[in-house]
């Protein structure tokens, strides 16, 4: 039996998590790449966490950390009271699933759509007769808006937004109460990301699952996500309520991220100002030493070569890890 | 007074593959003038690309223009030889891709690769000419550029790496940068970056830039003027005020309905229904029509002509056709 704890208010709970990746350097020699670096964060039955951050901070790492599909180098993840290890990921499984950015590598070109649904429902012996199994497929396939005449194709021969809905309806397939999308909607074009985006709106409705949504595009974030999470450089640097993290960002990244963000509207695109931010992110492998993005910063100051800022709460739950905003 | 530099009249190209003939472009018309910035954007598989490398003359060898003409100051490029063609690709116009690395070799330096193409395109050689990579380095923003002349492709970053094909497009100080995707693999403060270098070099150098692009906040930030492209075909054209704030074809609509803004944050978003579309089975008449909630009878037999909106820009829809004479007959 694996740890209880106390009834929580939250599903999932993830508390100081670190991902390292042991990197040979030389001969002989491994550094630690710490992809994620001490992270916590919560999420509600129902609601959705927007994660963002730039390529390699460490997103992807987070969820499949949080999934175990990674065994966490430390920290503690638990789902609705219970602790997520290694002997109590078999039954946690069907509670928590992945969505992936790229439907064309994610799927089988050769499995036909009932068979990429069906596996699920296999592997968890999730029906007791073969009607039972279809009936289950068609449903699925009724609530990502397939149409039940497609069940005998193949991936190969969908959209990238019809592929798309055939990974969410494997997701679904076992009824989680999570799901991390990561970068789910990216590859798409607009109009067809607009289509999935709703998708994921009406099955939380419905079915009332919780979100973690990785993404690079802030305005989709934006829309989607009840709270947000920055992350830079393996860290959290600022969490907040949606629209609070984009009327009022704290954390001097963010508010450069934000403000980098082209809108689709011309005169808010010319009165906006842009904070942009010198050079580069630095490697992972080499860390700066105190705050990680000191590097960049134009208000650092010598405490934040020295320490690294934690989150605070400023505020309805706006936490931010700055020592001087 | 405003000087055209380049206008594309009809362009038609197409690509033979082994499922039949693909019409990529088709029919598309611009006009672009002496240092402005066109915006062409559309979903994937609309076009953009193909319209851009038929400007160029760098199709693949399955494809190539089938109609139409180029105009660069007036003199139709289609009917170059090779040798005018890469004269005008040195000197006139040059262009970027999504992924610098098409254009940069992996196994010379920087500086090697730049001082190549001043020494090709400029009177500069030798020495003089690696100074003035180091010069074009300094430009587009790299810093230590005497030490990045040594370095390879791979040991910069993504951004630095677009920041040196950038310098190599404009080393032959063209009239015409062509962008296609320039920012669309870099993250967004990286985008930031190139897109306000792109503004500030075309200030400075006085260049037309036509941008290629997805993004439609790209777009919005950068371009004077912007054409909006479905299925190999011109939807609509006319100035970023027109198109963001009176857009006059149902896919320029559902398009700007379908992304997040920021006053609609709580609202749902409105998707265009249906799959792109399949070029090789396009629809006789309005390219849109089988995705198009407001499609009328003729949309399905006729392609609907362009016509001059009461603002001046060009939209090529039945609905506007259909709206005008309505008004005629209740004169
Ligand atoms: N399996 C792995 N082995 C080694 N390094 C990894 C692995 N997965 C990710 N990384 C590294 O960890 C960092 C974070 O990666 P990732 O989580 O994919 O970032 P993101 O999803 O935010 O782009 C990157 O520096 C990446 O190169
Ligand atoms: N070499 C080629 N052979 C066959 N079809 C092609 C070729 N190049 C482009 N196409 C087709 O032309 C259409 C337009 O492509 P493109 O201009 O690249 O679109 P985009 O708007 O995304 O830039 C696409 O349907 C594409 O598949
Ligand atoms: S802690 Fe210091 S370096 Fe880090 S973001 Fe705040 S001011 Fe900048
Ligand atoms: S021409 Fe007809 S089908 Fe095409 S966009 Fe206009 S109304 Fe829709
Ligand atoms: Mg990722
Ligand atoms: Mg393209």
């Amino acid at each position: 039996m694996s740890e209880m704890k106390k009834k929580s208010e939250y599903l999932v709970e993830v508390n100081n998590l670190k991902q390292y990746f042991p990197i040979k350097t030389g001969f002989m020699k491994t550094t630690p790449l710490k992809a994620v670096d001490g992270v916590s964060f919560n999420i509600k039955a129902g609601e959705t966490l927007g994660l963002v951050g730039e390529s390699g901070c460490g997103k992807t790492t987070v969820g499949r950390s949080l999934l175990r599909l990674y065994t966490p180098t430390s920290g503690d993840v638990f789902f609705d009271g219970e602790r997520v290890d290694k002997n109590s990921i078999g039954h946690m499984r069907k509670q928590m699933q992945m969505v992936f950015q790229d439907p064309y590598s994610s799927l089988n070109p050769r499995m036909t759509v009932e068979d990429i649904i069906g596996e699920p429902l296999d592997v968890h012996k999730l029906y007791s007769g073969k009607g039972e199994r279809r009936d289950r497929i068609l449903e699925l396939m009724e609530l990502v808006g397939l149409n039940a005449e497609h069940a005998t194709r193949y991936a190969h021969e969908f959209s990238g937004g019809q592929r798309q809905r055939i990974g969410i309806a494997r997701a679904l397939a076992t009824n989680p109460r999570f799901i991390v999308c990561d970068e789910a909607v990216s590859a798409l074009d607009v109009s067809i990301q607009a289509q999935v985006i709703n998708m994921f709106e009406e099955l939380q409705e419905k079915l009332g699952v919780a979100y973690l949504f990785i993404a690079h595009d802030l305005l989709v974030v934006h829309h989607i996500s009840d709270r947000i999470a920055v992350m830079y450089l393996g860290r959290i640097v600022e969490i907040a309520d949606a629209d609070d993290l984009n009327a009022s960002p704290i954390h001097p990244y963010t508010q450069s991220l934000l403000s980098a963000v082209p809108y689709p509207d011309p005169k808010m695109a010319k009165e906006r100002q842009r904070i942009i931010l010198e050079g580069d992110v630095p490697s992972p492998l080499n860390m700066p030493k105190g705050c990680a993005f000191r590097t960049r910063c134009k208000y650092a100051t010598e405490r934040c070569a020295q320490e690294c800022p934690t989150l605070t709460d400023r505020g309805n739950g706006h936490m931010v890890a700055c020592f001087n905003k | 007074m405003s000087e055209n530099i380049l206008s594309v009249v009809d362009l038609n190209t197409s690509f033979h593959t082994d499922r039949g003939e693909v019409m990529a472009v088709n029919g598309v018309s611009f006009n672009l003038d002496r240092g402005k910035i066109l915006g062409i954007v559309g979903e994937s598989g609309s076009g953009k690309s193909v319209t851009a490398y038929s400007i160029m003359q760098i199709l693949e060898k399955n494809g190539g223009i089938k109609k139409g003409q180029v105009l660069y100051k007036g003199e139709d490029i289609t009917k170059f030889t090779e040798k005018q063609m890469r004269e005008f690709r040195g000197k006139c116009c040059s262009i970027i891709f999504q992924d610098p690395m098409t254009s940069l070799n992996p196994v010379f330096t920087i500086g090697n690769q730049l001082k190549e193409a001043i020494e090709l395109h400029t009177p500069r050689k030798g020495k003089e000419a690696m100074d003035r990579a180091v010069e074009m380095l300094t430009l587009v923003g790299v810093n230590e550029p005497e030490k990045r002349v040594k370095q390879y492709p791979y040991e910069l970053s993504g951004g630095m790496r677009q920041r040196v094909m950038i310098a190599m497009a404009l080393a032959c100080e063209p009239d015409i940068l062509i962008a296609d995707e320039p920012t669309t693999a870099l993250d967004v403060t990286i985008q930031a970056q190139i897109l306000e270098l792109m503004q500030s070099l075309q200030k400075k150098l006085g260049m037309a830039i036509i941008m290629v692009t997805h993004d439609l906040g790209v777009i919005a930030d950068m371009c004077d003027e912007i054409i909006v492209m479905y299925g190999g075909r011109v939807c609509e054209r006319g100035t970023a005020e027109d198109i963001f704030y009176r857009p006059s074809h149902e896919y320029t609509k559902g398009l700007l309905k379908s992304v997040p803004s920021v006053d609609r944050m709580g609202e749902k978003l409105v998707p265009i229904p249906g799959t792109p579309i399949n070029l090789l089975n396009m629809p006789k008449g309005c390219a849109f029509c089988p995705r198009c909630e407001n499609a009328m009878k003729i949309c399905i037999e006729e392609i609907p002509p362009e016509m001059q909106m009461p603002d001046g820009h060009f939209a090529s829809c039945w609905m506007n056709v259909k709206k005008q004479m309505e008004a005629q007959s209740n004169e």
